[in-house]
């Protein structure tokens, strides 16, 4: 997996990872049943119109407030193959990894992107492509042990496959 | 180059005698923690992971306390299966109801964290540590559960912004007011990456308990830790907790810091955060320009402010006052030995006797759990530290995050009110 294409869910700055999962929720730890309620506090259409593969896009501090891990988890579950964002809170950035979801740092896409717009990222080059509206932004490349994070669906299987 | 205070504390972790803001280490912690909610996604990873079981069953703190006692038959799951992994492992530090408290306020208390220490949680409220001189930061679950089975972690070095604070805070001024204060400053992502440095004379006026709520909401500012210098009444907090050695650690004078603010603790005035950001914060004397904030419910409580200097300031706006009528007041001390002095010095009594309710510790109301949630269109004023959408209860519900004494003297007038006015 080096790409990701689809369409875009367009968010502000400061999505909270209350909005992305709120706590009410947290009775759970199945990717899938958090899924049901991804996003559900600052879009509840966003399940209902979510397709696999499509893209979240947003201004700065992405993922900011708690630590739960739910919040990649249940993005990642709902279908979503990339979030691309003027920033990202840390502990969010380190999760989204950790869990194999695809994530890019990238200003200049976070304004020239907007809601419905078909994008393509290149993990391997950072270049992200706004299909609908013909124009390229480069973010940061992924670099090869972070696709192979991303390819294992993770951190921990990519430390057993690297290790056997 | 001269290091920051946390640089120094990585470095030496690290087994370096030099790093720099930006590098990638791999350091030795000292305590890996976690609570209900993460532990059981950290535990599922670990137990994929080829390891034969953690790395030292002295140094992971594991606490129960965001949905305990159980809300809910998954939560109550979730704390089963926390429970047997403990069990299993042998983990020395389990903290089961009846000895719990909310975990930033029960591990100092326990003496488990000390100056110096390295320590990830899976939780964001873990870097209130530093009120004692300890590198602490939140991590998830992944996180945690590769520190659990290896004792070690890798960070990027951060950068560091430093705070000067100056002067003495005035009567009803307290520790939640400065980092208000500094969040509203600098905003939400102001310190983002970086760690948020306390330094200055100032600090001299403030309680451990105002250092541990600064410190812990650092992360609402972005940062990745909070760092107080260790001075005599740190060392004294850490003589009557703990048994643990600890190590000094002291920025070098040609450290290299970002950015440099300087308070002045004097001028502060109680501040409040109105919804639906920590950083969109108001004073008093600009509230009193404003029409009245009617509120529905208190909250005095959480790993931010359920210390006992908490419950002292809030009774004593409390005691000879009651509630106002329609008022929900609810009180959770933070730990069962802050519950046991609160109720030894009657402050407990006080609580009931104003209308107000006691719980025992848990994370509850803060994150929207349960013991509190708030319906369509309701205000709370509340000493917690996240206000928001949804973060209580109702998308439509609205959170004003306050110092004790504001939160208090809010409960008896029934609208945002400072005890100066009672």
């Amino acid at each position: 997996m080096n790409n990701a294409k689809g369409t875009v869910f367009k968010y502000g700055d400061n999505v909270d990872t209350d909005v992305i999962i709120p706590a009410r929720y947290l009775n759970s730890s199945d990717p899938a049943e958090l899924a049901t309620h991804c996003m559900e506090d600052i879009d509840k259409d966003f399940i209902k119109n979510v397709k696999k593969g499509d893209i979240i896009v947003a201004d700065k501090n992405f993922g900011c407030g708690s630590s739960r891990e739910h919040a990649p988890i249940a993005i990642k579950a709902a279908g979503v193959s990339c979030v691309i964002a003027e920033t990202f809170a840390r502990i969010f950035y380190r999760n989204a990894i950790n869990i194999g979801l695809p994530i890019i740092e990238c200003p200049e896409a976070s304004k020239g992107i907007e809601a419905g717009d078909e994008v393509e990222v290149n993990f391997d080059t950072g270049v992200i492509t706004n299909v609908t509206k013909g124009t390229s932004f480069k973010g940061q490349a992924f670099p090869e042990f972070m696709q192979k994070i991303i390819a294992a669906e993770g951190l921990v299987n990519y430390i057993n496959n690297s290790n056997s | 180059m001269g290091m920051t205070m946390t640089q120094k504390i990585l470095a030496a972790a690290a087994g370096l005698d030099q790093v720099e803001a930006g590098q990638l280490i791999e350091a030795k912690l000292d305590l890996v923690l976690g609570n209900d909610i993460t532990s059981p996604v950290a535990i599922k990873e670990m137990d994929k992971m080829k390891v034969e079981g953690v790395f030292d069953k002295d140094k992971i703190a594991l606490v129960p306390d965001h949905f305990v006692p159980n809300k809910d038959i998954k939560s109550a799951e979730h704390c089963k299966c926390v429970r047997e992994f403990a069990k299993r492992n042998e983990i020395t530090n389990y903290f089961e109801v009846g000895e719990m408290g909310i975990e930033h306020a029960l591990l100092p208390e326990k003496g488990l964290t000390v100056a110096g220490d390295v320590i990830i949680g899976a939780d964001s409220h873990t870097c209130t540590y530093g009120a004692l001189g300890a590198f602490s930061t939140g991590v998830g679950s992944t996180d945690m559960a590769a520190g659990m089975a290896t004792g070690k972690a890798w960070f990027k070095v951060p950068s560091a912004i430093k705070f000067i604070l100056t002067g003495k805070p005035s009567k009803w001024v307290s520790g939640k007011d400065v980092i208000l204060h500094i969040i509203g400053m600098i905003g939400v992502d102001g310190a983002l990456y970086k760690s948020m440095e306390f330094v200055g004379d100032g600090i001299a006026n403030l309680t451990m308990d105002d250092r541990f709520t600064i410190a812990n909401m650092a992360i609402e500012a972005g940062g990745k830790n909070g760092i107080f210098p260790v001075d005599d009444l740190a060392i004294a907090y850490m003589k009557e907790h703990s048994t643990k050695s600890y190590q000094i650690y002291e920025a070098d004078a040609d450290a290299v810091y970002d950015a440099e603010y300087t308070i002045d603790l004097s001028k502060l005035e109680p501040t409040v955060a109105f919804p639906h950001l920590p950083e969109n914060t108001h004073t008093l004397s600009e509230i009193r320009k404003m029409d009245d904030i009617q509120i529905d419910q208190v909250v005095i409580g959480s790993c931010t402010n359920g210390r006992l200097d908490d419950l002292r300031t809030a009774a004593e706006v409390l005691k000879g006052r009651h509630v106002a009528k329609g008022m929900r007041c609810i009180v959770i001390p933070a730990t069962q030995a802050i519950y046991m002095q609160a109720m030894e010095e009657g402050l407990l009594k006080t609580f009931i006797e104003a209308g107000a309710i006691v719980s025992t510790p848990t994370c509850g109301p803060c994150l929207g759990g349960y013991m509190g949630i708030l319906a369509e269109g309701e205000r709370c004023v509340s000493t917690t530290n996240r206000n928001f959408v949804g973060r209580m209860g109702h998308v439509q519900s609205e959170i004003y995050l306050a110092s004790p004494a504001v939160a208090a003297a809010s409960a008896v007038t029934g609208k945002i009110s400072c005890p100066c006015e009672l």
